[in-house]
């Protein structure tokens, strides 16, 4: 996927003046907000399987190479097949050659995020295979060409006309008179159209929210069942899964569905929680013939041994940007890459790197409720402030700032000069303001000023006025 | 002498006053010194105090911070408690700075000691001294914004609530999404301002919605970004720091107002 | 150097060597022997599951219906697809306690996974558990997993007596059943009807999966 991250700033400028985005972010702003609150409060223990969910994660990613040793020998044992992918590239090797050697040509998919991360829909293209996704906000999103603006609500960006013009443009096989007004058209539009694919398809690709070593289990969670068809349906089943998404046992699993549900929907329970565990069986009536899993590492053994170890809990459940002042204003497109919001403002630095990514941790007002409602509770904004302090290493941030940082440090060292300085700015401002008592408009401080005032000092320091107050009361 | 064993059984409170009233609004400085004095405390204002270093922390500089932190950490050392009229300072002062010194063997203790007894104005009022009203009277309406360090980091939300409920001819009228960002986030709003406009904005129209005569909250630079832009769209809300209504001390203009 | 031992080398060294890899394999595979529970909400022991089953599964749309023995599904059953006007036709597997049911006059029923022509479906449940309302699929020979996804209206038959309170206790059942680590191939917890919010976070019933979801607890 083309990386634009470093041009966050104009994307983000481009998202605010764009109306039909700010419409269909309203939707954001409370739907799912209120939902996860309202599931939070209905169960007493919602608080303490957090606790619950961020130990399991932080035992497994301990124990890491133990426990991926054992789903590896879980799988193998049931007949399926695991592979290992250091990069992207070898990942996207792996499915190419499966698909090689089963004359795989159409592929139908779950909604992935380590897909888009891999890139996999272009690098099938290219290769003369035909992905088709099958969620429907990705299935909306693939028509456009567009990558996902949300992880779990990938179309999240988009109104209701833009999807009908999309099934208009792609389904020419439909009646023009159709009925296309309602949300319920569009859905039974791409149901009917959909099925086919599902029906024709060689391959089914899959993420997996959750791999469980101890039955060799991958596990997804969806509410439209597309993904369980997509395992379902085809001669073979390929999982694409990152090393972190391992857990010991189906018992961590529970632990961490009861949350993970909770957090991303408000539901108690997802529709559809597919648990597979390898390939078709003796008798069985359905099924695939084959059964792989790509266990993807893509940079994540080294966050492992990293201070951004802890987003390694991530389940991908979007509490955070559902909760995210900045996401909610500019939406999931404008982080440039695949992961949006406050877990994308960590993961992204470590995956394309820091240098293209740098924006992203320092678009942060800091105002910690994405950690407040993350389920494993990630500490986001930590981690976004370990990624300043290694820019700040790297001085990759802009010169001007660091410059204006160090001075600014250098007084703040140094209390007398500091109140001989502030002493004098607070007057200076002060006058400047006059009798409107605020200022409108002050050079270097051009970003505040364009949209609000500046309110004028009262005059004088506090530490200077009360000292000399004290001084006359004494005398 | 009576007045030094009074001194001796008094609670010694250092008043961090933050770089933002310091420079900008003395008056929240008098009127935590006021509170703090009704309370029973004996109040000390160190003069070596310049800013907590959150600037240089947020910007990824832990050397400057480190610099900074450690004058902070002397300067207060003496007192029983460290008391500022900030969430966001105070925020950083207990919460940050262990992280910052947690891996310096010299520092650690002291910063862990120091973090242990600094408190947020309003919680260390309610929580720690057990104050139950204030003797303020201001007349009107006031809705009140939960600034973002204060209430998630430090837990602030009840405590300036039930001391203003105490305000005599004071009706608290709450605004949607009160406990929601105001976009300011320090040079946030000015690195990333057109995001920062479009998250105040919408906090500017919630203040507004809630037909209240003056906002209130506990952090200056919150009030200060709101404040901006309330006044530069024209609207008549009285922008105020919590203290100054809980200490009585409306006589001055409001923030940003004439 | 394979990507496996690259990979697992990489995720050794950045562990650090707090553990050896060793007692690390160990630590693991006495969890996995273990399987602790851990916080299982107070809701799941609820002394009467079926009724929270019956409550939270109505919460996820599916629609319940509490009959006193097999004799009364095939009458559960009829009255539903009339309800609904579907035309009598259903499938279902080989699962032997649909097998034993005898059809009303009127219906006419086949057997074997769907290929996506069915309207309506018929799978029986393996369990339930209580808290959420969620249903326990297991795949095998006589219940093919194609029934619950393919047919619009899927009709599950569900015994009162496997209901139970949480998720663990379902694995701790199915333990005793197939043996420690095995698994049905597939296992579908189902949580009420398919649904999509994809368009303007306008949620709708009936996405890929079934639009319906009728379930018929046997309390016999």
């Amino acid at each position: 996927m083309e990386i634009k991250s470093p041009q966050f700033k104009s994307r983000a400028s481009a998202a605010l003046e764009n109306e039909q985005l700010q419409s269909a972010l309203t939707h954001v702003r409370s739907n799912f907000i209120d939902k996860r609150a309202k599931a939070a409060r209905e169960l007493p223990e919602f608080e303490a399987l957090r606790d619950a969910a961020r130990d399991i994660k932080n035992h497994t990613l301990e124990h890491l190479d133990a426990y991926l040793e054992i789903f590896e020998a879980k799988v193998t044992e049931g007949g399926g097949h695991v592979h290992w992918a250091q990069t992207a590239t070898d990942a996207r090797g792996i499915v190419l050659d499966i698909c090689r050697r089963r004359n795989v040509k159409t592929v139908t998919k779950g909604k992935s995020m380590i897909a888009e991360e891999i890139g996999l829909n272009e690098f099938l293209e290219a290769n003369e295979i035909t992905p088709v996704e099958t969620d429907l906000g990705e299935y909306i999103i693939q028509l456009r060409r567009e990558p996902p603006s949300h992880i779990i609500a990938p179309a999240v960006h988009l109104t209701m006309e833009q999807v009908r013009d999309g099934f208009r443009e792609a389904h020419t096989h439909l009646p023009d008179s159709r009925p296309m007004d309602e949300p319920e058209n569009l859905l039974r539009e791409a149901r009917g159209v959909l099925r086919e694919k599902f029906l024709g398809a060689d391959m089914g690709i899959t993420g997996a929210n959750f791999l469980v070593a101890e039955t060799g289990t991958s596990i997804i969670v969806t509410n439209e069942g597309n993904g369980d068809l997509t395992q379902l349906l085809p001669r073979v089943h390929v999982v694409i899964a990152s090393i972190e998404k391992v857990l010991p046992t189906l018992e961590d699993m529970s632990q961490i569905v009861r949350v993970l549900a909770r957090s991303a929907t408000g539901q108690e329970m997802s529709v559809y929680t597919t648990l597979s565990t390898g390939p078709k069986r003796p008798g069985d009536p359905d099924g695939p013939e084959e059964f792989h899993v790509i266990l993807l590492d893509n940079g994540r053994s080294s966050m492992l041994g990293s201070e951004f170890r802890d987003v390694l809990r991530c389940i991908r459940c979007g509490a955070c940007m559902n909760h995210c002042p900045v996401y909610h204003a500019v939406g999931g497109h404008a982080y440039g890459w695949v992961y949006p919001g406050p877990v994308g403002a960590v993961l992204t630095p470590s995956l394309i790197g820091v240098d293209q990514a740098g924006h992203l941790p320092n678009a942060s007002t800091f105002c910690g409720r994405c950690e407040a409602v993350c389920p494993v509770r990630i500490p986001l904004p930590k981690m976004m402030r370990h990624w300043r302090e290694r820019e700040f290493e790297r001085q990759l941030s802009p010169a001007g700032q660091r410059r204006n940082l160090k001075l600014w440090a250098w007084f703040a060292r140094r209390p007398f000069i500091y109140r001989l300085a502030t002493g004098v700015a607070s007057r200076a401002l002060a006058m400047w303001g006059g009798r409107r008592r605020r200022i409108g408009w002050l050079p270097m401080a051009d970003g505040w000023t364009a949209h609000r005032d500046l309110p004028a000092p009262q005059g004088g320091t506090f530490i200077a006025r009360y000292h000399r107050q004290r001084r006359r009361r004494r005398s | 002498m009576t007045a030094d064993r009074e001194t001796r059984e008094q609670v010694q409170v250092g008043l961090f006053v933050t770089c933002l009233v310091d420079l900008f609004r003395p008056t929240v400085g008098f009127a935590s010194v006021k509170l703090l004095e009704d309370a029973g405390c004996q109040v000390h204002v160190p003069k070596a105090q310049t800013c907590c270093g959150q600037p240089a922390w947020n910007s990824g500089d832990r050397k400057s911070t480190k610099g900074i932190a450690e004058r902070v950490i002397a300067a207060f050392e003496p007192f029983d408690y460290v008391v500022a009229p900030s969430g966001s300072c105070a925020g950083m002062l207990s919460h940050h700075y262990r992280e910052l010194f947690d891996r310096d063997e010299q520092w650690r203790e002291r910063a862990n000691r120091f973090a242990d007894k600094v408190h947020e104005l309003t919680s260390f009022l309610t929580d720690v001294l057990g104050v139950e009203a204030v003797a303020a009277k201001v007349r009107g309406t006031a809705t009140y914004h939960d600034s973002c360090a204060g209430l998630r980091e430090l837990g602030v939300r009840e405590q300036p609530r039930k001391l203003l409920a105490g305000v005599k001819g004071l009706k608290l009228k709450e605004m949607k999404d009160a406990h929601v960002c105001c976009g300011f986030g320090g040079t946030f709003a000015v690195k990333y301002s057109d995001i920062s406009n479009a998250i105040v904005t919408e906090k500017a129209d919630n203040i507004d919605n809630a037909k209240a005569r003056m906002l209130l909250a506990g952090d200056l630079g919150c009030l200060m970004n709101m404040a901006g832009k309330l006044k530069r769209d024209g609207s008549a809300v009285e922008v105020r720091h919590v203290a100054e209504v809980l200490a009585g001390m409306v006589d001055q203009p409001p923030i940003g107002g004439e | 150097m394979s990507a496996r031992q690259a990979i697992l080398g990489r995720i050794r060294d950045a562990i650090g060597d707090a553990a050896t890899p060793e007692a690390r394999a160990t630590a693991a595979a006495r969890r996995v022997e273990a399987h602790p529970r851990g916080t299982i909400p107070k809701q799941a022991r609820h002394n009467r599951p079926v009724v929270l089953f019956a409550k939270k599964a109505a919460k996820a749309e599916a629609t319940v219906r509490r009959v006193k023995s097999y004799e009364e599904v095939a009458e559960a059953v009829h009255r539903f697809m009339r309800e609904h006007e579907l035309p009598l036709n259903l499938r279902h597997g080989d699962d032997e306690r649909l097998a034993n049911i005898v059809w009303p006059d009127d219906m006419t029923t086949s057997r074997g996974p769907s290929d996506g022509s069915d309207l309506t479906t018929v799978s029986h449940a393996e369990g339930a558990v209580a808290e959420s309302g969620t249903l326990i699929m297991g795949s095998g020979p006589d219940n093919p997993t194609t029934l619950n996804f393919l047919a619009e209206n899927h009709i599950v038959v569900l015994r009162g007596r496997d209901v139970q309170g949480s998720y663990e206790d379902i694995w701790t059942t199915m333990r005793r059943r197939l043996g420690k680590g095995a698994m049905p191939r597939t296992v579908n917890m189902i949580t009420g009807p398919s649904r999509s919010a994809d368009i303007e976070q306008k949620l709708i019933l009936g996405a890929h999966g079934p639009l319906r979801l009728h379930i018929i607890v046997v309390e016999d």
